[in-house]
């Protein structure tokens, strides 16, 4: 390209005239993307700078006195007991990422063998997905539903259980129960994103691996899952952060309760900043989770270092 | 898991004749389907279950509903609920506020998004790649950082809803429609999926059309816009979508009833009236029928939209 040409054999000041000449002659360009970078400017930057400084004050909304104090509000967060449940919660809802990834895979395997009906069956499986979050906690409130809900009814008529349960009032159930629901309405799209990694493996692999006399457990635990690890890589990363984020469900079905028990990191933020109006305070929290998404992903990137290309 | 089960056995034909071997390959084969059709089937029908029932409750007058064991197959089939629900306080105009914030931003964006994502993709300018990679960087970070900053920016953006110029006195564009479609104007991930299908278009296409001395938003409307088909679908569906089931962002920018969402509507409703069943499933099946219907039509868009964000 010329500008690095150029870069190599003009001194300083030529270059800077080459490239505020590039820049004129592509003003279009940079209008183009203007409202964009515009955009991104305020809502992007700005705001993540502004948040910062944030979680240095005490922010009341409604006080006009917002007094700086430093570090404190990170600090009082370690001290917080509602937020380490929090923090617990919310690594426990991750128990339903593999969970997820393994119903979602295994739709893909069985939706792969060539069957009949194939766009049935993905439409079925994914009408979850598509259905609007509120709607689903609504659909799920009734099937946990102690004394009319479905889950009790077809339970009772199993044997599996000899009495009601009201699954999101034990402080027990209720994080398990909104695991399961969570599992319900994400298998729909592990499965189509696993569908189409499937779908990039080389038939040729397993050629050669039958020949080689390799049985179809030994295809699948040596070609397909290893060469799906990006599929599944992506997938752990949008699930852990898709966890960190969970607050519909929580705020329409269990109001964090009982006892604290589903109460989520997103949940325990809203709560601060527009409830108890202590945004300074829920500022602080979010960067303590950008900390800890962040440290997943590097955590995510060593070790699918080296991963097998084809 | 049936799959492996079955081809196992057919890779170690045993038989004492080539036909035995044949046949018993067969056999294998067909009650391996069988398993793979048993297996998905079942979970077909567990995982449409709940939202099937959502679906017969709606139709259904409220003393049915609670009946155990339920009604799969409305017993007594009425319309009542639905007649209701688009009476009560303020559903009617909530769907229309839905569809209408979907519309708008769906629109604002596809406009702003393709004319970057062309941008970046098509163009070569000083400092292109800086603020192409300075945008995808910020990716990772979580939606809960841009809360409370982003809400305060509405809150004081100057000139809205009795703000002065410094942004002071009002509420800015808080409980306003601007609070929603100014922040969902413009989305990095979309540009960037926008970006990589133009990449695919070739060079030459625009070379000629500049030869011809096309502007170069001539060349994006009118060349590169027509081959982009694909991705501007599956980006149309999903911001469509994303914007009529969103429930978070309206449940903190509106406070104004006529303004709800009818997510942020039905949500509300359901936690004030814990005992109207009725009147919500029917309101739950309208809020989700929009995007079903997107859905079943547009299949093909919406599974290589979600198919290509798992890709890369």
């Amino acid at each position: 390209m010329a500008v690095t040409e150029i870069r190599k054999t003009q001194p300083f000041s030529g270059r800077v005239r080459e490239t505020l000449r590039q820049m004129r002659n592509n003003w279009s360009a940079y209008l183009f993307i203007a409202p964009g970078l515009i955009h991104f400017a305020i809502f992007t930057l700005f705001a993540v700078g502004f948040a910062f400084y944030i979680s240095f004050h005490e922010w009341n909304i409604i006080k006009p006195d917002k007094p700086f104090v430093g570090l404190e509000n990170y600090r009082q967060l370690f001290d917080d007991p509602r937020f380490i449940r929090a923090v617990t919660n919310t690594f426990t809802f991750m128990l339903g990422v593999p969970l997820n990834l393994a119903t979602g895979l295994a739709v893909a395997l069985l939706l792969n063998t060539k069957v009949r009906g194939q766009a049935i069956y993905r439409t079925l499986f994914y009408i979850p997905v598509v259905t609007p979050l509120v709607v689903s906690s609504i659909i799920w409130k009734w099937v946990y539903q102690g004394d009319y809900g479905l889950l009790n009814y077809y339970l009772l008529q199993l044997g599996l259980i000899d009495h009601k349960i009201v699954w999101l009032a034990d402080p027990d159930l209720a994080l398990p129960a909104l695991i399961i629901m969570m599992i319900w309405g994400g298998t729909g799209a592990t499965m189509v994103i696993y569908l189409a990694g499937l779908q990039s493996i080389p038939e040729e692999m397993y050629d050669a691996a039958k020949v080689d006399g390799a049985n179809s457990l030994q295809r699948l635990l040596y070609i397909t899952i290893p060469l799906l690890r990006p599929t599944t890589f992506f997938l752990t990363i949008t699930g852990i952060i898709g966890t960190f984020q969970i607050f519909t469900e929580v705020y329409i079905m269990t109001n964090g309760g009982p006892l604290n028990r589903t109460t989520t990191i997103g949940y325990y933020l809203y709560i601060n900043a527009f409830r108890e109006l202590e945004m300074g305070y829920a500022t602080a929290m979010a960067f303590v989770l950008f900390a800890m998404i962040f440290v997943f992903t590097l955590i995510q990137w060593k070790f699918t270092r080296g991963d097998v290309e084809y | 898991m049936a799959i492996t089960h079955t081809e196992k056995n057919v890779s170690q034909p045993i038989g004492s004749t080539a036909v035995r071997a044949k046949n018993r390959k067969l056999i294998k084969d067909v009650i391996g389907k069988l398993i793979v059709y048993a297996l998905l089937t079942t979970g077909a029908i567990i995982f449409i279950a709940p939202w099937a029932w959502m679906v017969s409750a709606s139709f259904q007058p409220i003393g049915k509903i609670f009946d155990w064991p339920p009604n799969w197959i409305p017993e007594t089939f009425t319309l009542d609920n639905y007649r209701r629900f688009l009476k009560a306080e303020g559903f009617f105009r909530w769907v229309l506020n839905s569809g209408f914030l979907a519309v708008v931003v769906l629109v604002v964006q596809m406009f702003f998004n393709s004319l970057a994502a062309f941008t970046f993709a098509k163009r070569k300018f000083p400092g292109r790649d800086f603020l192409f990679l300075a945008m995808l960087g910020t990716l990772m970070i979580p939606g809960q950082l841009f809360l409370i900053p982003n809400y305060m920016i509405l809150l004081r953006s100057p000139l809205f809803g009795g703000n002065n110029i410094f942004g002071a006195g009002g509420i800015g564009m808080l409980d306003s429609f601007w609070g929603i479609i100014i922040p969902y104007a413009f989305s990095v991930w979309s540009v960037f999926f926008m970006r990589q299908y133009m990449k695919g278009i070739p060079d030459d296409l625009l070379d000629a059309a500049r030869m011809d001395g096309a502007s170069e938003f001539h060349i994006y409307w009118k060349v590169v816009m027509p081959l982009c088909g694909p991705v501007l679908a599956a980006q149309a569906i999903f911001t469509f979508t994303f914007v009529w089931n969103d429930f978070f962002w309206p449940l903190i920018v509106i406070s104004d009833p006529d303004l709800r969402t009818l997510q942020l509507g039905l949500a509300l409703f359901v936690i004030k009236n814990r005992t109207v069943w009725d009147i919500v499933f029917a309101g739950s099946v309208i809020s989700t029928l929009p995007v079903l219907l997107i859905f079943i039509f547009f299949q093909k868009y919406f599974i290589r939209g979600i198919a290509l964000t798992g890709m890369k």
